[in-house]
């Protein structure tokens, strides 16, 4: 149960790579971290999900904030390298359609 | 007789075999007076006191500045005994709280408690068991005045309090809303509009709104970013799954669900659960829907309440009886 998250600031955006798992214990950290960011006016955040294992709906929670609070702030989401099983979670909340995600992990803008 | 009475005595006792001997044993010995002394709630102060005065009786030759040192030693220790004093009353505050969560719970059980309906043509059972002490899971049955059965099952992310607060919410709408309005497309905009204004921004709701009508024997239904449930045709043997696409509520106030329909035949099943019961971990890796299917299989003509226990029963077995999420399964079979 255990979560890495790196961040990556550029001039254009601002890259998270995260690994491991992201469940009701690691969400936490991962909002705590990745929140600042949303809060900048028109941040765009790009989120690499390759290295995810598994994510619960806590963990889908914590994008859901980060999309809120980007949209407040005009800002941009781009998820990448998501998985079956995630692109499936992804599917289901519907959030596929109000989200950017790209399911491969060469994720292009 | 009591330790604090007796503790000088020990205390030199023990002091004595160290300084001749060195003995494991005296180590040993002065870890339990340790324990012993905590457990009276003797302060850091009162040891080094304690000490103080032990050594003096011990080796009266002792140096003088070897003793003043020791009034420093105690000084310094008294913040430590008050950061312990506050220790201990902070654990005291902490039962309190668990107590009231563990009331509050209880309470949340009653406030929240639904009547599974009776009904003719259509046999119902429910089975939640929430992974902590508040459940993030809910669902909950209206009876309406023509015969129809409305069910709802959500998963409110977020968990604790505020998942159980937002619960109640959700219940109270439910119940107060307007009898001509029991479409589940219906129900779940005007959810999704009492979700979106009152909750806070990282929590949302995953629902399954469904309309069960005993006339016409239609099951209609819409989610909301919902785990899709199954459909287990008695004529085929097949099961499918009950797909239906649909934003999360909470996220977006203008979303708008689309309805779809599915017809009821006698023996057909309509399974409805939480993402506990899918996400469900096991030691060779997730639950594969052919496992879950397998066990309903198995149970299939049982009662729908057994059915719905005994998957369970299965479930639970195959995750070592550790839940990690809130489990929540329901289900409909059409009798005659």
């Amino acid at each position: 149960m255990n979560i890495s998250i790196d961040v990556q600031e550029q001039e254009q955006q601002t890259t998270i790579t995260l690994a491991g798992e992201i469940d009701a214990y690691t969400a936490p950290k991962l909002r705590e971290t990745a929140f600042p960011y949303t809060e900048k006016k028109e941040a765009n955040l790009v989120v690499d999900l390759s290295g995810v294992t598994y994510m619960d709906s806590t963990g889908l929670g914590v994008f859901v904030g980060l999309f809120k609070s980007l949209n407040a702030n005009d800002g941009t989401m781009q998820l990448v390298g998501l998985s079956d099983r995630l692109k499936r979670l992804f599917d289901i909340t519907g959030l596929a359609d109000i989200m950017n995600i790209n399911s491969g992990s060469e994720g292009g803008v | 007789m009591n330790f604090r009475d007796t503790m000088l005595d020990e205390y030199k006792e023990i002091l004595k075999t160290y300084i001749n001997d060195q003995t494991e044993q005296a180590l040993y010995m002065s870890q339990k007076f340790s324990r012993k002394s905590i457990e009276y709630k003797i302060s850091p102060e009162e040891m080094i006191s304690l000490h103080k005065t032990s050594i003096m009786e011990l080796e009266p030759e002792l140096s003088e500045s070897l003793l003043l040192s020791l009034d420093i030693l105690l000084e310094v220790m008294m913040s430590y005994g008050l950061a312990y004093r506050e220790h201990q009353s902070l654990r005291t505050i902490q039962r309190e709280l668990i107590n009231e969560i563990e009331v509050a719970a209880s309470m949340q059980q009653t406030l929240l408690g639904t009547q599974i309906p009776r009904i003719p043509s259509m046999d119902i059972g429910a089975i939640s068991v929430p992974a902590k002490q508040m459940s993030g899971d809910y669902y909950h049955f209206v009876s309406h005045e023509n015969g129809a059965i409305s069910v709802a099952i959500a998963d409110i992310i977020g968990k604790g309090i505020p998942a159980a607060l937002c619960m109640s919410m959700i219940k109270y709408s439910m119940d107060s809303m307007p009898e001509d309005s029991q479409a589940p497309g219906d129900v779940l905009e005007r959810l999704n509009r009492v979700v979106e204004q009152n909750v806070d921004p990282t929590m949302f709701i995953t629902m399954f709104s469904g309309l069960y009508n005993p006339e016409t024997h239609i099951f209609s239904y819409s989610s909301a970013g919902h785990e899709p449930g199954f459909f287990y045709h008695a004529d085929t043997g097949v099961f499918d799954e009950m797909q239906a696409k649909g934003l999360l509520l909470g996220v977006d106030k203008k979303t708008k669900y689309k309805e779809y329909e599915q017809k009821v035949e006698v023996g057909d099943i309509i399974l409805l659960m939480s993402d506990g019961v899918t996400e469900c971990r096991t030691e060779e890796g997730f639950l594969e829907v052919d496992t879950l299917i397998g066990y309903i299989k198995k149970y299939i003509h049982l009662d729908a309440q057994d059915i719905a226990d005994k998957v369970y029963k299965e479930l639970e077995y195959l995750q070592d009886f550790q839940l990690r999420d809130d489990f929540t399964l329901i289900i409909l079979k059409r009798t005659s």
